[in-house]
């Protein structure tokens, strides 16, 4: 059971966030010039990495906010949080 | 009755005496025994029979590891409990337990035979020979295997106990109470660290406690006397908490761990009413220390499961702790020191006892104690043998050959009335393991220990591997004050002193002359496994320990292979030629011991199981004679039985109803959505797949709303109120995932939008009233409301008052018929339904639920998203084409309309369905096909909805069919289990297609 570090609210039980899978994975800004395999790119692919992963969690039970983690799925350490719209950590890449 | 209590302790209360049923036979023990230690008081050793062999076993160990000693416990239908140890179980006044494994007695059962037939039972057995024919299995096999394997009964009936969860946090948590665990408490808590101590028994001290050796001090004193002064210190101090009867279930991540406080199950019955039975701790730790101890393991010779068989520690334990002796007449066989502990306190007793040693030679200060004593040990010989069915009466040993692969000279029988068994101690590595730490294997004496930590946390004491009291408080000080980071100097001048071990010798199959196939060496006492099952395991070809695990079933008892893991691996790396520190270990899975349901759920049962949401009308509807239907968390209506009705009679009254005059529906469960800010209208275009910018305001619209992927995600009507300002309907099921989806694009990809989102589903009540007869109701109702087809429009909305009450009229319809939803504030929501209601009288306005809704839809083809649609369907498979904007540059899903998988023909599409016999109902999920002769039978779709319609006189159907749309008139079939029905594909709109009752 995680503790997660909300960016607008501190540190908070995992029962609280809902997880939403990959970050950083933007959507198309004109979908309809996308050929089926560059949108299946988009709608499908995602990593499922052993090691260091960039994820979208929400304090669903708490503020509702959206906000970017990054965490070491080998041992589900999180290195890192930070909000919507800010540039992932460098040192992680 | 034989009385094998021979000394007063102080941990037995002589004058508490207790009585207790076991196997319906009543008998006597103290306060501080537990079940196992009054039962050897009494002589009885002999406690089930084993799993697969049925062979008389009795009580081996004194803890949680006990693989015998397992009880049912009570014998009420509600409160009856399997799988107790009768080790750990502490006597009460009045406590029933039952032996659990031994169909129909202890003392002689049908089972029994197996012994004689077990050549034919070897590894894997059941896999092989129940497997065929198949028909035996359900008949023949299961029930036999059921009857005789005793796995205990459960409770027939609702557990009446009460379980409690609690949260806490610590700065540090030390999991176990003997000498290193207190060490560790002590000097956190002193150094103003809040602190936690947890131990399983019902007193701190471990082994430590009951210690009262003479070569073995502590500052001049018995170790446990000077335990026993720390002990008193550390109650004293304000930093620490400690729990008894406590013990740790689960090690999570982030140092989050679950523990188990027993409260109690300890008292007599009349003491345990309206208490807590157990607590569930959750525990946020910042450090944790593990001193969890280890365990000794037994030996695996022949014939080594015999009544009166116990690990010489336990017999140690029952001595000084318990004060009785588990026999007159003592062998321990060793191939370690400790037992000569056991030996000298024996001796000390005036129990005769001898030694059986592997080792060579072996000279550490105890030993040398116990020759002094003249205590006769018998060096470098093993047991190759032991005798007597219901207890142990004598056994034979021989001499080993040097390299100890083989037993060498004459056989030499000895008499006994109990044996004591050491191979050894195995650390209690399960805590870390748990917490994801790693183990490292150390050759000197075959241990697991741990390695790497991913987790803020330690291992000190003997579940670390420091098996001498020097080398565990020394370390325990050291590695303490460096993991705490502090600077402690309580134990700087303490002395110790203690027996050093000198001299190892394992050897994890003892050597026999009889062949393997014919000895009964038992690794796994619990699931009857043997050392030539692994054997076998290996020769049939398995190699990972997981996989000799299962096909065995070693471990994998309610005792985890406590006892038997070790030896389990030791036997296959030496068979094998490996290495055991290359084979790795099984996976310690939590919990550490069996937990009840009950801990785990806690309060959460009966009525607090889950939220239940009531609307403010929910009263009426229940004094109304309303059954219910459970919509997620909601309480809804289902229908209104009138004068004992069932429930078709009541839904077919109601829906004829609602269209021949007027009905009314509590709607307030529907999601509301109030949408705000300058890009509300923009925002709309993008969730939902029709236009939205020129919706007038005071007008509604209905919306289908998809996912990415292109399928129909939910839908409901959205009520421009003003310029910047909506309301949106989401289905009362999708509620709070839809508000999640638009929350989440409005902060992650559209955060340049000025929208606003809030849920006020629970904020207003909703009646909603239709019927040819509805818009006179309204105007009674709203005598100032114009409710011309001008003003007040199909697909419209005015706010007017109820009494000095606002509410928010919108004229939508979900039957087909002229519609009206009335929104209040939803403390006023109660007091607008009477209204309604009573305004209604003169008109037989109708409640009706959401069977009669579904119906009245379903006649008019609307579909219900979650019945109709799941997750598969797109818009034009729900042949809804008519709703998704083609001008719109994008909405959610519009790329995903035109793939190659969702423009396909052959998708499943919705259709109706009408039976040539009108009078036959389909069942909701039959299969639909066109060809049952051809095998096997192509599946065409399946049915979503179904009903009889009392306003057509006939039964419709919803369904799903391959290419549906172009089947229209053709004829279907519908197998059922003793019929087929003959179906003809139609229109999905059954009635009023023109949509003039809208406008009635
Ligand atoms: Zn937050």
């Amino acid at each position: 059971m995680f503790l997660i570090n909300c960016p607008f609210c501190g540190e908070r039980d995992q029962s609280e966030f809902s997880s939403g899978g990959e970050a950083h994975i933007v959507r198309p800004k004109q979908p309809t010039e996308l050929s089926d395999d560059e949108w299946a790119e988009y709608l499908f692919m995602r990593k499922n990495i052993k090691g260091i992963q960039f994820e979208r969690w929400n304090h669903v039970h708490g503020c509702r906010k959206w906000f970017n983690v990054v965490r070491d799925t080998s041992n589900d350490k999180i290195l890192s949080v930070y909000k919507m719209g800010e540039k992932p950590p460098v040192n992680y890449k | 009755m034989p009385n094998y209590r021979i000394h007063k302790t102080e941990y037995i209360d002589e004058t508490k005496r207790v009585s207790f049923k076991y196997d319906g036979k009543t008998y006597f023990g103290y306060d501080g025994d537990t079940l196992a230690s009054a039962l050897l008081a009494n002589g009885i050793h002999l406690v089930g029979r084993s799993f697969k062999y049925h062979r008389p076993r009795g009580i081996v160990s004194c803890g949680a590891e006990e693989p015998n000693a397992i009880c049912q416990i009570g014998s009420k239908k509600d409160l009856t409990e399997p799988n107790v140890r009768a080790t750990e179980l502490e006597l009460y006044e009045g406590l029933e337990a039952s032996s659990q494994n031994c169909w129909p007695n202890v003392k002689f059962d049908i089972g029994g035979i197996n012994n004689f037939i077990s050549p034919l039972i070897p590894a894997g057995f059941y896999y092989k020979t129940f497997m065929w024919p198949k028909s035996f299995w359900k008949k023949v096999y299961e029930p036999l295997i059921r009857l005789s394997a005793g796995l205990g009964k459960s409770p027939t009936e609702p557990d009446p106990d009460i379980y409690d969860h609690k949260y806490v946090h610590y700065d540090v948590l030390v999991i176990g109470g003997g000498v290193s665990g207190i060490i560790a408490a002590k000097m956190a808590a002193k150094n103003n660290l809040k602190t936690l101590l947890v131990d399983d028994k019902k007193i701190l001290g471990g082994s430590t406690i009951y210690q009262n050796n003479e070569s073995i001090k502590i500052d001049d004193k018995l170790s446990s006397e000077w335990l026993k002064n720390e002990i008193q210190e550390i109650k004293k101090l304000s930093n620490l908490t400690i729990k008894t009867r406590t013990s740790i279930a689960a090690y999570h991540g982030y140092n989050f761990l679950l523990a188990k406080e027993n409260l109690t199950d300890h008292l007599p019955e009349e003491k345990k009413k309206n208490k807590i039975r157990q607590r569930l701790w959750k525990i946020r730790a910042k450090k944790v220390v593990i001193a969890t101890g280890s365990i000794e393991r037994p030996l695996v010779f022949n014939n080594n499961d015999r009544p009166g068989i116990l690990l010489s520690n336990s017999i140690n334990k029952y001595l000084d702790y318990y004060g009785v002796t588990c026999g007159e007449n003592i062998i321990l066989f060793t191939n370690n020191d400790s037992a000569y502990e056991t030996s000298i306190s024996l001796h000390k007793k005036g129990i005769k006892n001898i030694i059986v040693d592997l080792r060579k030679s072996a000279s550490s200060e105890l030993i040398k104690q116990a020759e002094s004593l003249g205590i006769k040990i018998y060096f470098n010989h093993v047991v190759t043998n032991t005798f007597g069915y219901r207890k142990i009466n004598s056994l034979e040993i021989m001499k080993l050959s040097e390299d100890g692969n083989t037993t060498i000279g004459d056989k030499i029988k000895l008499s006994c009335d109990c044996l004591g068994m050491s191979g050894g101690w195995t650390p209690m590595v399960h805590m870390h393991t748990q917490s994801g730490g790693k183990l490292d294997f150390r050759d000197k004496d075959q241990v697991f220990l741990p390695k790497e930590n991913s987790q803020d946390q330690i291992s000190v004491g003997s579940c670390n591997g420091d098996f001498d009291l020097e080398n565990i408080i020394d370390k325990t000080v050291n590695k303490i004050n460096k993991f705490l980071d502090i600077d402690n100097q309580d134990y700087q001048e303490t002395n110790i002193i203690c027996s050093k071990e000198n001299d190892k010798r394992n050897i994890w199959l003892l050597p026999n002359k009889i062949p393997l196939g014919k000895t009964k060496c038992f690794i796994d006492f619990q699931n009857d496994s043997t050392a030539k099952d692994i054997k076998l395991a290996l020769k049939e070809g398995f190699r990972s320990i997981e996989h000799v695990k299962r096909y065995t079933t070693t471990g994998m008892a309610t005792d985890q292979g406590k006892l038997s893991n070790m030896h389990a691996l030791g036997i296959i790396a030496d068979t094998a030629g490996v290495k055991m520190g290359t084979l790795g270990t099984t996976t310690f899975r939590p919990p550490f011991t069996p937990l009840t349901f009950g801990t785990l759920v806690g309060r959460n049962v009966g009525k607090f199981f889950e939220v239940v949401r009531k609307t403010s009308m929910h009263e009426w509807h229940v004094e109304n004679n309303a059954e219910f239907e459970n919509v997620g968390q909601w309480k809804r209506p289902w229908y209104y039985a009138k004068n004992g009705e069932n429930m078709h009679d009541a839904v077919q009254r109601e829906s004829k109803a609602a269209r021949d005059s007027a009905g009314i529906l509590d709607a307030s469960t529907l999601g509301k959505i109030d949408i705000q800010g300058t890009d509300a209208s923009e925002f709309l275009n993008r969730v939902y797949t029709n236009a939205w910018s020129k919706l007038a305001i005071g007008k509604c619209r209905y919306g289908l709303m998809l996912n990415e992927d292109g399928m129909v995600y939910d839908d409901g009507v959205t009520t421009r109120i003003s310029e910047n300002h909506f309301l949106m309907t989401t289905t009362t099921g999708g509620a709070a995932n839809v508000l999640s989806k638009l929350e989440d694009y409005l902060q992650t990809e559209w955060p340049e939008l000025d929208v606003y989102l809030t849920s006020v589903t629970d904020h207003y009540s909703t009646a909603s009233i239709c019927g040819p007869n509805s818009k006179k109701i309204l105007n009674k109702l709203f005598p100032n409301l114009d409710l011309s087809d001008e003003n007040f429009p199909h697909m419209s909305f005015k706010e007017d008052k109820l009494e000095n009450i606002n509410c928010r009229i919108m004229r939508i319809s979900f039957t087909g018929e002229l519609s009206y939803e009335i929104n209040i504030e939803s403390k006023y929501g109660n007091s607008l339904w009477k209204m309604c209601i009573e305004a209604g009288k003169e008109f037989n306005l109708t409640p009706y639920g959401t069977e009669t809704m579904h119906l009245l839809r379903a006649e008019k083809g609307f579909i219900i998203v979650g019945q109709d649609t799941d997750g598969t369907m797109t818009p034009s498979d729900l042949q809804m084409d008519w709703i998704v904007s083609k001008k719109k540059y994008d909405f959610i899903g519009k790329r995903s309309l035109y793939r190659s998988d969702t423009i396909r023909e052959d998708r499943k599409q919705l259709v109706g369905l009408l039976t040539d016999d009108p009078k036959e109902i389909l069942e909701e999920g039959a299969q639909i096909v066109s060809d049952i002769k051809s095998k096997p039978i192509d599946m065409l779709g399946h049915v979503t909805s179904s009903y009889f319609s009392p306003n057509l006189n006939k039964s419709i159907a919803l369904a799903v069919v391959r290419s549906g749309k172009t089947m229209k008139g053709q004829k279907l079939i519908i197998p059922m289990e003793n019929k087929n029905i003959n179906v003809t594909v139609s229109d999905t709109i059954f009635l009023d297609k023109e949509n003039k009752r809208l406008n009635a």
